[in-house]
């Protein structure tokens, strides 16, 4: 009981930061970099991908076995399809607003790396309950992400979190002169690249090998100058 | 209940072929094509029911989103919206949607105007006009030929008058209303309740304190031509002819172009200069 | 004329797929580590854009929107909640076939793009094109210039980023942003870059 419980706690916790899916394993930018200007809708995109990477990746696992290999993406594609479109139609149905934000965003949860890349690697050679359990913790990898980089902007790009003024900007009366590029895209690229930073000063197995090192030639290695 | 339903299953002949089969095709290889189309097809059947359920069961409710969104915005821009105000009872109460054909400038009567979409009906060819390019300030192409405006009463006079613009601006097209006191000469307000510019730079045309400066502007000077629109910097209220200008968004030259055109564009005669003039002269809508 | 090299140019620049709207970013920060590759895939993405943009199109103007159905004699069915299916469906359907026609009559380049044509399949920059063709509601010329700018401008864009990535293993990165984190940043100059094309009105 325990051998399981301790593996359910890592492949939850594992998508966290030492095998986290954006910094780590590349997936799921492209989202990650476009709806991050305010947190509100980052936090409704991070519920809705964890949403849909656990369940499909349940679904795809409980049918793993019969999945002829002919149409094997199709089939996945098929199903994380279809619960896209579900979350979609509860969101206009229920959260119109954000919705609109969101506008394609959500459809392209479908094609977003994370879900078929954890179909792919894990649910297709592990049970339904794991692979549930694998595509929250990739989910919370990805929230986690997203609302790092979602909180800088939206504070320092428009003086507020959740909506809630925290900054008084000047514009309004206040003394916070809004960073405007935070609420540009290309911020979020930057954010990303300094997460990466700190992350791989926290683990630097992280690290990648460089191609070439930089000879040091003061040391006298090698060399004939 | 179950082991009910499950003898009666047992003694379905149907079922039990169907059960059979079933068993038959999933210990087939995964490669074989009996069983590549029989998993293609279930899955088919499967999605296709979850997501048409889904679909379906929650159209009544998006509808209904959308509408209430809209009244949201025309209630918003006429003034009238605060907190905790029940946007149903007071779009009923209090605005009248009507049908105004552009051309004419007269009401359109035999056509509901409730259920009007002016946004479909500007792609619909046998309802849009298409624009020369150089009568299309606003970049928008095409327009419908009939427009749904609001009027805003009190008993039966109009208070306000709420007319839809749409035009470009740097990244989208934008869509608002501009809100006319009843001489259809003096401007209440102004929203753009869909629009992706720039955040921060042409986005502000949602912010409030850009909206007020449009208080009591007019629309039209004495030769009864558009004046009203944007300039660069902020407006010197003590120079004549300051009652036209509204201070324009800074670091968003493209955006405030493209408010002052759709603005010029929709008070012209291509717009709703005719329907305006025959307010003006019968006195009431 | 104008219209469409207008639209040509700002499906290229001014909103570029991968510079502007962040997509197809996962194989664009994966695959731009050596120029070659990445005019390969560049090449395959255009391909494919220019086949699944207008295709989607007519599958969109014939069966899926409001009232489509007219011609068949169906009217008040509006199937368009089926446009995300039936889109990635079209697209990985297309992309398999263009893998099998390359493998049949131009076996050198389908070795050329090799595994680069599945993965094509999940771009979002693909499903991307074909979802803002839908929204913006393009007629069928459009989208063909549109498949033809928006291909033409992702694959231009990681073409970029892979020769700025060649030139960046020789320099002295702190240890920490080496590979990845470097190009992230780069990525985002490279994106503040192409904003100074918005506003280019031809």
């Amino acid at each position: 009981m325990s051998a399981t419980a301790s593996d359910t706690k890592k492949v939850l916790m594992e998508p966290l930061v030492n095998n986290n899916p954006i910094t780590l394993q590349v997936l799921g930018i492209c989202s990650a970099l476009a709806v991050t200007s305010q947190m509100s809708t980052s936090l409704i995109m991070a519920v809705a991908l964890t949403a849909v990477t656990a369940c499909s990746s349940a679904a795809i696992s409980s049918i793993r076995n019969h999945i002829p290999g002919s149409i094997r993406i199709i089939v996945q594609m098929t199903i994380i399809a279809s619960l896209v479109i579900i979350v979609d139609q509860v969101l206009k149905a229920f959260a119109y607003e954000i919705s609109k934000q969101l506008s394609v965003f959500v459809g392209l949860i479908i094609t977003n790396c994370i879900v078929m890349g954890r179909a792919e690697a894990y649910a297709m050679k592990n049970p339904p309950m794991a692979s549930f359990i694998d595509g929250i913790g990739n989910g919370a990898g990805y929230s986690l992400i997203l609302i790092i980089v979602a909180f800088f902007r939206e504070l320092f790009g428009s003086g507020k979190l959740l909506g809630i003024e925290i900054l008084p900007l000047t514009k309004d009366g206040g003394w916070y002169e809004p960073n405007g590029m935070m609420l540009l895209p290309p911020s979020a690229f930057f954010l990303i690249g300094f997460i990466i930073w700190v992350f791989r000063q926290w683990k630097p197995a992280q690290n990648e090998q460089a191609d070439f090192k930089i000879m040091d030639i003061s040391h006298g290695e090698g060399g004939h100058h | 209940m179950s082991n009910g339903i499950k003898e009666r299953l047992d003694k379905c002949e149907h079922y039990q072929k169907f059960d059979a089969y079933k068993e038959k095709v999933l210990a087939l290889g995964n490669d074989s094509l009996e069983k590549t189309i029989a998993v293609a097809l279930s899955l088919c059947f499967v999605c296709a029911i979850l997501v048409s359920f889904a679909a379906v069961a929650l159209r009544p409710l998006q509808i209904e989103n959308k509408a209430m969104d809209m009244k949201k915005n025309i209630l918003e821009v006429a003034g009238l919206l605060e907190d905790g105000t029940d946007i149903h009872n007071a779009f009923a109460e209090q605005v009248e949607e009507k049908l105004v054909d552009i051309t004419t400038g007269d009401y359109v009567e035999d056509m509901d105007a409730v259920a009007y979409d002016q946004r479909k009906a500007a792609k619909d060819p046998a309802q849009n006009i298409v624009l020369e390019s150089s009568d299309d300030i606003a970049s928008i192409k095409r327009k419908a030929k009939i427009a749904k405006v609001y009027l805003v009463k009190k008993g039966d006079a109009i208070e306000s008058i709420i007319l839809p613009m749409h035009g470009y601006g740097l990244w989208s097209t934008m869509y608002g209303f501009l809100a006319l006191e009843a001489d259809g000469q003096t401007v209440k307000s102004i929203n753009f309740y869909d629009q992706a510019e720039t955040p921060g730079l042409g986005g502000e045309v949602v912010n409030p304190n850009w909206r007020a400066l449009w208080l009591g502007k007019k629309v039209y000077n004495e030769a009864g031509e558009v004046q009203l629109g944007l300039i660069k910097g902020v407006v010197d209220t003590s120079k004549p002819g300051s009652e036209y200008d509204v201070d324009g968004l800074a670091g968003a030259t493209l955006t405030s172009l493209g408010v002052s055109n759709l603005v010029k564009y929709w008070m012209s005669k291509e717009g709703f200069s005719a329907y305006l003039d025959k307010v003006r002269t019968k006195g009431e809508g | 004329m104008n219209e469409y090299v207008s639209l040509f140019i700002k499906a290229v620049f001014v909103e570029n797929l991968a510079l502007a709207f962040f997509l197809g970013m996962c194989t664009f920060l994966a695959v731009s580590k050596k120029i070659s590759t990445a005019i390969g895939l560049g090449v395959a993405v255009m391909v494919v854009q220019v086949i699944t943009v207008p295709v989607n199109n007519l599958v969109y103007h014939t069966l899926l929107k409001e009232d489509a159905l007219a011609w068949m004699g169906i009217t008040g069915v509006d199937l368009s909640f089926l446009v995300l299916l039936s889109c990635i469906g079209m697209i990985a359907a297309l992309v398999q076939i263009l893998e099998m026609v390359l493998d049949k009559f131009f076996p050198a380049l389908f070795h050329a793009l090799g595994v680069f044509l599945p993965l094509i399949t999940v771009n979002c920059a693909i499903l991307g094109g074909s979802l803002f063709m839908i929204e913006r509601d393009y007629d069928f010329t459009q989208s063909v210039v549109y498949g033809v700018g928006s291909g033409f401008g992702w694959a231009l864009a990681i073409t970029v980023m892979a020769g700025v990535r060649e030139k960046l293993k020789y320099s002295d990165i702190p240890k920490g942003l080496e590979g990845l984190g470097i190009t992230f940043i780069s990525a985002g100059l490279m994106s503040l870059g192409f904003m100074a094309f918005s506003g280019i009105q031809l």
